[in-house]
C-alpha cells in the first residue's frame, strides 16, 4: 500500500536523512538554548535600572542580537562559509549546518528570553536583594525559575524553526530531510520522496510542540 | 537601634530632580514598633528602602544596631540584609516554589545546610500558622496565607529588624487585623524591631508604639501614638486621625487607660446625633453620689451628624455605679464597662 503510493522512496535514505534532520535540530536547540539564555540575561541585566545597568554593553548585545536576527537565514549560511570551514573542517554535511543554524537562532531564542525575563514580577527581584541574595542567585533561583514556562514555550518555538532552518540548510547540501527533497524530490521530480520528507518533517514538528506545551504546563505553578 | 542622621534622596528622573526624602533625622529603640505614615508619594517606600540599603542615600547616614548601612557595599552589605528583612504589600513570594521553599529561599541564601533549614522551615510555619500548607504554592493561597509566607519567609535568619512596606494595604480588614496580631505577637515573642510604612491610620493605632508623619520628604510630626491620636498637631495628622475617629476602643488604649486610672471602672458612653447636645453628664452628676472624672472624649462631626465617644471614670460602691449605668441607659445613652480582654 505505502510501496505504491511512494514508489520512489528509498526508505532507508528516508531514515537516514530523518536521523540527519533530529541530529541538527537537537544540537542546535541545545547550544542555542544556552546561547540565547547567555545573551538574553545579559540583555536583561545590563538593561537601564537594573542590577548589571551598563549602556555600552547592552548597546552591542542589542546590536548583535538585532543583526544577526535580521539575515534571512539562506544569506547567513552562505556568508558563514569561512567560518564553517574554519570550526567544522568542512562546508558539507550536518555538523557544517550547525554554525550558521546556532548564530541564526540563537539572537532570536535571546530576544524571547528577555521578553520572559521582563515579565517577571520587579518585587520579586527586590524581594531577593532584600534576603542579600547575590546576582548568580537572582539569576539561578529567581530569574529562570520564575520565568521557566516562557523559556520552555520560547524554546519550542525556536527548535520548530530550527527544523526549517534545516531544510533551508539541506539545499546547499547539509544534508537532512531538505536534502533529500530537494535533490532526491524536487530535482528528479520524484515528488513522492518530497512529499514523504515534507510528511516526516511535519511528524517532527507536532512531536516537538506537543513535548513543549506539555512541560510548560507542568512548569507552570501560577 | 536604627539611627537616621539628615538623610536625603534625590532621584534624578532626567527632566527634574525629586526629592523623595528631604534631611529626615530618626531614631528608632530596640523592640519598638515604629509607624512611618504618609500619603503616597510622601517619600514613605524610598525611607524604608534606605533602611536595607535598596536605595542608597544622596546624603546622611543610616546606622542599624551600630553597623552603618550607608558606608558599607557588596558581600557586607548582602550579610547585613539577612539581619533587617522585609515584608511587602503584594507578598512577593516565587510563584515557582511552594510555601516550604519560599520560606527556604532565605536560609538558602545564607549557606545553612538542607537538614537545618528543613528543622528552620517547619519551626517558622508552626509560628505563622501554616501547619498542613507547607506544600501548596502561592497562587492556591489566599491574601493572608501568603503575607504569612512572607513574614515566616522574613524571619527565617533571625533579623533583628522587621520591615513592613504596606504589608497590609493588600488585605481586607478582618485579615488586616489578624496579620497585624501576628506582627504584635512576633514583636513580644522575638523582641524584634518592626518598622512598618502605611497609609492607613488603622494600623499605626492597632500596633504601633510610636509614629512618624511624613509628607513631602519630610517627617512632619513625630510621637507616642495615644499622644498623636489625642492631640495631633499637624493638619496632615488630624487628617489622618480622623480616618479612625472612634477611638478609645482597642486593647491597646484600654489596657493604656487601666493603667493611668486603676481604680474605680472605666465607662465608655457613645453619643449619636442629638444627644451629642444634651447636658447627660450635668443630669448624671446632680441626681447619683458617683464621683465622675472624665478621661477621654471625642467628637467627630460627619456628614450625617455627630458622632461621639465619652471615657468616664465612674468611682463608687458598685451599687451606685451600676445605678449611674442604669440612669445612662434609661437616656438613651450606650454605656459599657471597658474590660480588659
Amino acid at each position: 500500500m505505502i510501496e505504491s503510493l511512494f514508489p520512489n522512496v528509498d526508505w532507508d535514505s528516508m531514515w537516514e536523512a530523518t536521523l540527519e534532520t533530529l541530529y541538527m535540530t537537537t544540537i542546535s536547540t541545545l547550544f542555542t538554548f544556552i546561547i540565547g539564555l547567555a545573551l538574553g540575561i545579559l540583555l536583561f541585566l545590563t538593561a537601564p535600572k537594573q542590577l548589571w545597568a551598563n549602556k555600552v554593553v547592552n548597546w552591542l548585545t542589542g546590536a548583535f542580537v538585532n543583526i544577526f536576527r535580521s539575515i534571512p537565514f539562506i544569506i547567513l549560511i552562505i556568508l558563514l562559509i569561512p567560518l564553517t570551514l574554519l570550526l567544522m573542517g568542512t562546508i558539507r554535511g550536518p555538523n557544517a549546518a550547525l554554525p550558521a543554524l546556532i548564530i541564526g537562532s540563537a539572537p532570536f531564542y535571546a530576544r524571547m528570553v528577555l521578553i520572559a525575563l521582563k515579565e517577571i514580577d520587579k518585587g520579586v527581584i527586590e524581594a531577593a536583594r532584600s534576603m542579600g541574595a547575590t546576582t548568580g542567585t537572582i539569576i539561578w533561583k529567581v530569574l529562570l525559575p520564575e520565568s521557566k514556562p516562557a523559556l520552555i514555550s520560547g524554546i519550542t518555538v525556536t527548535a520548530i524553526a530550527l527544523v526549517g532552518y534545516t531544510a533551508m540548510a539541506g539545499i546547499i547540501g547539509a544534508g537532512g530531510l531538505g536534502t533529500l527533497a530537494f535533490l532526491d524530490g524536487f530535482q528528479r521530480s520524484r515528488e513522492d520522496v518530497t512529499l514523504m520528507a515534507t510528511i516526516l518533517i511535519l511528524i517532527i514538528v507536532f512531536i516537538i510542540q506537543y513535548i513543549g506545551d506539555l512541560v510548560t504546563i507542568k512548569a507552570d505553578k501560577r | 537601634m536604627i539611627e537616621l542622621k539628615k538623610v536625603t534622596k534625590k532621584f534624578d528622573t532626567g527632566k527634574a530632580v525629586l526629592t523623595a526624602v528631604d534631611g529626615v533625622d530618626l531614631s528608632i529603640s530596640d523592640g519598638e514598633i515604629f509607624g512611618i505614615i504618609g500619603y503616597s508619594g510622601a517619600g514613605k517606600s524610598t525611607l524604608i528602602r534606605l533602611l536595607n540599603g535598596l536605595e542608597k542615600p544622596t546624603s546622611g547616614t543610616v546606622e542599624i544596631n551600630g553597623q552603618t548601612i550607608t558606608a558599607i557595599k557588596g558581600g557586607e552589605l548582602r550579610k547585613a540584609r539577612q539581619k533587617v528583612s522585609m515584608i511587602f504589600q503584594h507578598f512577593n513570594l516565587l510563584w515557582s516554589r511552594t510555601v516550604k521553599e519560599n520560606i527556604e529561599f532565605p536560609l538558602e541564601i545564607a549557606g545553612v545546610s538542607k537538614a537545618q533549614r528543613g528543622k528552620r522551615v517547619q519551626e517558622l510555619i508552626e509560628l505563622v500558622g501554616l501547619t498542613g500548607r507547607e506544600n501548596a504554592y502561592p497562587s492556591e493561597l489566599s491574601g493572608g496565607q501568603k503575607q504569612r509566607v512572607g513574614i515566616a519567609r522574613a524571619l527565617a535568619n533571625d533579623p533583628e529588624v522587621l520591615l513592613c512596606d504596606e504589608a497590609t494595604s493588600a488585605l481586607d480588614p478582618e485579615t488586616t487585623d489578624a496579620i497585624l496580631d501576628l506582627l504584635v505577637d512576633i514583636n513580644k515573642r522575638l523582641g524584634l524591631t518592626i518598622v512598618l510604612i502605611t497609609h492607613e491610620m488603622h494600623v499605626i493605632r492597632k500596633i504601633c508604639h510610636r509614629v512618624a508623619v511624613m509628607e513631602g520628604g519630610r517627617v512632619v510630626e513625630l510621637g507616642d501614638v495615644l499622644n498623636v491620636f489625642q492631640s495631633p498637631k499637624e493638619e496632615i495628622t488630624k487628617r489622618f486621625v480622623a480616618q479612625v475617629t472612634d477611638s478609645g476602643d482597642s486593647q491597646e488604649t484600654i489596657k493604656h487607660l487601666r493603667e493611668l486610672y486603676p481604680t474605680g471602672e472605666l465607662v465608655k458612653l457613645v453619643f449619636v446625633g442629638d444627644q451629642t447636645e444634651q447636658p447627660i453628664l450635668t443630669k448624671l452628676i446632680r441626681s447619683h453620689s458617683v464621683e465622675v472624672n472624665i478621661v477621654q472624649g471625642n467628637i467627630s462631626h460627619t456628614q450625617r451628624g455627630a458622632y461621639g465617644t465619652l471615657i468616664l471614670q465612674l468611682k463608687g460602691s458598685a451599687a451606685e455605679i451600676e445605678e449611674a449605668l442604669a440612669f445612662l441607659r434609661l437616656e438613651d445613652v450606650q454605656a459599657e464597662v471597658m474590660h480588659n480582654d
